[in-house]
């Protein structure tokens, strides 16, 4: 069970930095109504990209070389928690920041690092993640896009799907199989993660409308579509390996607890008179700070240098339960009726998009999968 | 030094544990008897030193290196006021009042059932910031769904009094039971949750040990959640203590209770769902754990009592103050 172990690690005093942030956020989102702040990191803005880019708020930990601040994983924390805290719509940087580039940084060429890099950590180039497929979800190892090799590059064929912002977005990093799977066993083998500029021509984006009306995401089919040699990301082969540990990345950040903690905000002023409701609310407070305690042990693992891949899925899980389950417990608490419009509005939409919480990125089945394994369960 | 003198503690103390707090010595002490022979061993280890200052003659250690002999505690189920023998000493030092060298002790809040009351020779009762130790006279025995001994302790010559520094505000006693509580579940359910996987490992039905079924790994899975979560919390709570005082920790202690409460109920249930019949016999070692997990989380404060204080802390300061105001625990160090 050593993987799930987890060090007690306090959040280095950042008063400067969350001062700096707050003023930012307080003048960006004057005009942010409860309902834009509900959606988060699924709200997508360039024009707020890139003024948090020139911030120096993106990309806060990699080298200079490649556009990055170079500052601690403790102070991007404090940035995330920040935006996710005043529902800002990072949609359009998130992905990059969060697991595109420091996927790059590990294991892109010299050339790929200096060519996107410094666009990302400007808020300027946006990048969505290629990995389910028609029939291949939490069976991602039965993926069957694939590139083949073709003199100068690759010939990429197939389809991905649920690609959020795929329509809005510059590059995708697509897991894809490069060579067959072996007869027996072993699917892991012969898949590699490609970079597809999704203005190549052969490329088809068709935005799927979701259950709240709008188009969050897409399929994406690849006809034919001509890859340049450098398109390869890492090793080939590797690509299972290299797109599990960037899941690491994907699963650890606050993302996984505060999806809805705008509405938690709003809940508590709503609800300020009713002493009835001081119980259950204190229970929701609690169990933030805690989520938050772990959370801060994760990013104190990756400062670490530390590969946390099962404590993030650990703390997915419970932090997607947390988040999903505020809107219920707002319902309960309160006259839905006598709510301000603008609050119910938020509470609409975050009752509506609750359910992929325990979806993206990996589902509740999965990463239970994966804490049952790490306990010796087989 | 002081991480040296805790780790080799703690090492020394689960040695100790193993070998002398068997299910056999668990029933014993269910039965109201005391585990003379335990205490003997382990007391001059010197725990009741460990959180003393080491100005006063004691090893000086925090809170947080504390709480991990607490989450040991809880591991084993401890049928010893062990803990309680470690605050009692450390609010005696912190009142300017002598620690007594041997005998067992304990702390109870005034006019709150005494931990092992019966069995202790120094008695420690808080009231507000006033310490007062005495021998006390008579006894209501009282004791918890675990059957451990809480008695009722009429009020006798009171030997010794002292007054606690502010930083441990007026609730001392209540804040401390939390956090010791806290931790010890937070260890009980690591010790649940092992003896659990462990079963489901090797108990076979339809051809193939339970473990195997979607289902119970996925309940095991959620065990393990809420387990590490009352462990962070619990641990974290006690830095709390050691960065700002124990006034100064009150909402980390209570975010801690909340969350090892919970996780008491939920690790409980669904380690009883595994284990099935087998688990509520008498003869099974599983009832150890689960009656404590589920009278420890009535002691010091439930669930509710804290998230009360929580969440009308959090009303009164209003949905804007919220993270800002969660956040800004992190500025604040040691006073």
């Amino acid at each position: 069970m050593e993987g799930l172990r987890f060090t007690i690690r306090d959040a280095p005093p950042a008063t400067a930095l969350r001062t700096r942030l707050r003023d930012f956020l307080a003048e960006a989102g004057r005009d942010w109504t409860p309902e834009i702040r509900a959606r988060s990191w699924m709200g997508f803005s360039r024009e707020f990209s890139r003024a948090v880019g020139r911030e120096g708020w993106i990309g806060m930990g990699w080298s200079r070389d490649y556009g990055g601040h170079e500052r601690s994983a403790m102070e991007r924390l404090a940035v995330l928690e920040e935006m996710l805290a005043a529902g800002a719509p990072v949609g359009a940087h998130w992905i990059g920041d969060r697991q595109s580039a420091p996927l790059i940084l590990r294991l892109g060429t010299e050339e790929q690092r200096r060519t996107l890099l410094p666009g990302i950590a400007r808020g300027e180039l946006a990048f969505c993640i290629g990995l389910s497929e028609p029939d291949s979800g939490s069976d991602l190892a039965s993926l069957r896009t694939r590139a083949e090799r073709i003199p100068g590059g690759w010939l990429l064929n197939g389809r991905k799907l649920w690609t959020t912002f795929g329509h809005l977005c510059d590059y995708m990093i697509a897991l894809v199989r490069t060579s067959p799977a072996p007869e027996k066993g072993a699917r892991h083998q012969g898949l590699s993660q490609v970079l597809v500029d999704l203005r190549a021509s052969g490329i088809t984006i068709r935005p799927i409308r979701d259950l709240v009306g709008e188009e969050g995401f897409n399929e994406i089919t690849f006809d034919d579509v001509r890859l340049p040699e450098d398109a390869l990301i890492g090793q080939e082969g590797a690509g299972w390996a290299q797109a599990t540990s960037e899941l690491a990345f994907e699963r650890s950040g606050p993302d996984r607890i505060l999806s809805s903690y705008p509405l938690l905000a709003e809940s508590v002023t709503a609800l300020r008179d009713d002493a009835a409701a001081a119980e259950p609310l204190g229970r929701e407070v609690a169990r933030l700070w805690a989520l938050r305690r772990m959370s801060l042990s994760i990013a104190g693992m990756l400062e670490d240098g530390e590969d946390p891949v099962r404590q993030a899925a650990l703390v997915k899980d419970l932090g997607n339960s947390y988040e999903q389950a505020l809107p219920g417990t707002l319902r309960r608490l309160a006259d839905m009726d006598a709510l301000p419009d603008e609050v119910r509005r938020m509470h609409a939409y975050l009752t509506q998009i609750a359910p992929t919480f325990s979806l993206r990125g990996g589902t509740r089945e999965i990463m239970r999968g994966i804490i049952a394994k790490e306990l010796g369960l087989r | 030094m002081s991480d040296d003198i805790a780790t080799l503690l703690v090492d020394q103390l689960a040695r100790a544990l193993a070998e002398h707090c068997d299910a056999a010595t668990l029933r014993m002490v269910e039965a109201q008897g005391f585990p003379q022979a335990a205490w003997d061993a382990i007391a001059p280890m010197g725990l009741r030193l460990a959180l003393v200052p080491e100005d006063a003659g004691g090893a000086g250690l925090g809170l947080e290196q504390a709480a991990d002999i607490f989450l040991l505690l809880g591991r084993h189920a401890a049928p010893l006021p062990l803990a309680e023998d470690m605050v009692a000493a450390w609010l005696l030092a912190a009142a300017g009042i002598p620690v007594p060298e041997d005998g067992v002790m304990s702390f109870a809040a005034a006019a709150r059932p005494m931990p092992w009351g019966r069995h202790t020779h120094h008695r420690v009762h808080a009231e507000g910031a006033i310490i007062l130790l005495s021998r006390g006279e008579a006894d209501i025995a009282g004791m918890n769904l675990a059957r451990e001994p809480r008695d009722t302790i009429v009020p006798g010559q009171t030997l010794q009094e002292g007054t606690l520094p502010a930083a441990f505000g007026d609730d001392a006693a209540r804040m401390l039971t939390a956090l010791i509580r806290a931790a010890q579940i937070a260890g009980a359910l690591q010790a649940v949750l092992a003896l659990t996987v462990d079963y489901a490992n090797t108990r076979v039905q339809f051809g193939r040990p339970i473990g195997r079924f979607q289902a119970v790994q996925q309940q095991l899975a959620e065990f393990a959640e809420e387990s590490a979560c009352a462990a962070v919390a619990a641990r974290s709570a006690a830095r709390a203590v050691d960065k700002r005082g124990l006034a100064g920790a009150a909402f980390e202690i209570g975010c801690a209770k909340v969350v090892a409460g919970e996780a008491a109920g939920k690790g409980a249930a669904i380690a009883h769902q595994v284990f099935a019949a087998i688990g509520i016999t008498e003869d099974h070692s599983l009832h150890h754990f689960t009656r404590r997990l589920w009278s420890w989380r009535e002691e010091g404060g439930t669930e509710r009592f804290w998230a009360q204080r929580i969440g009308a802390a959090a009303q009164a300061r209003g949905g804007v103050a919220l993270w800002p105001d969660i956040t800004a625990r992190d500025e604040e160090n040691t006073p």
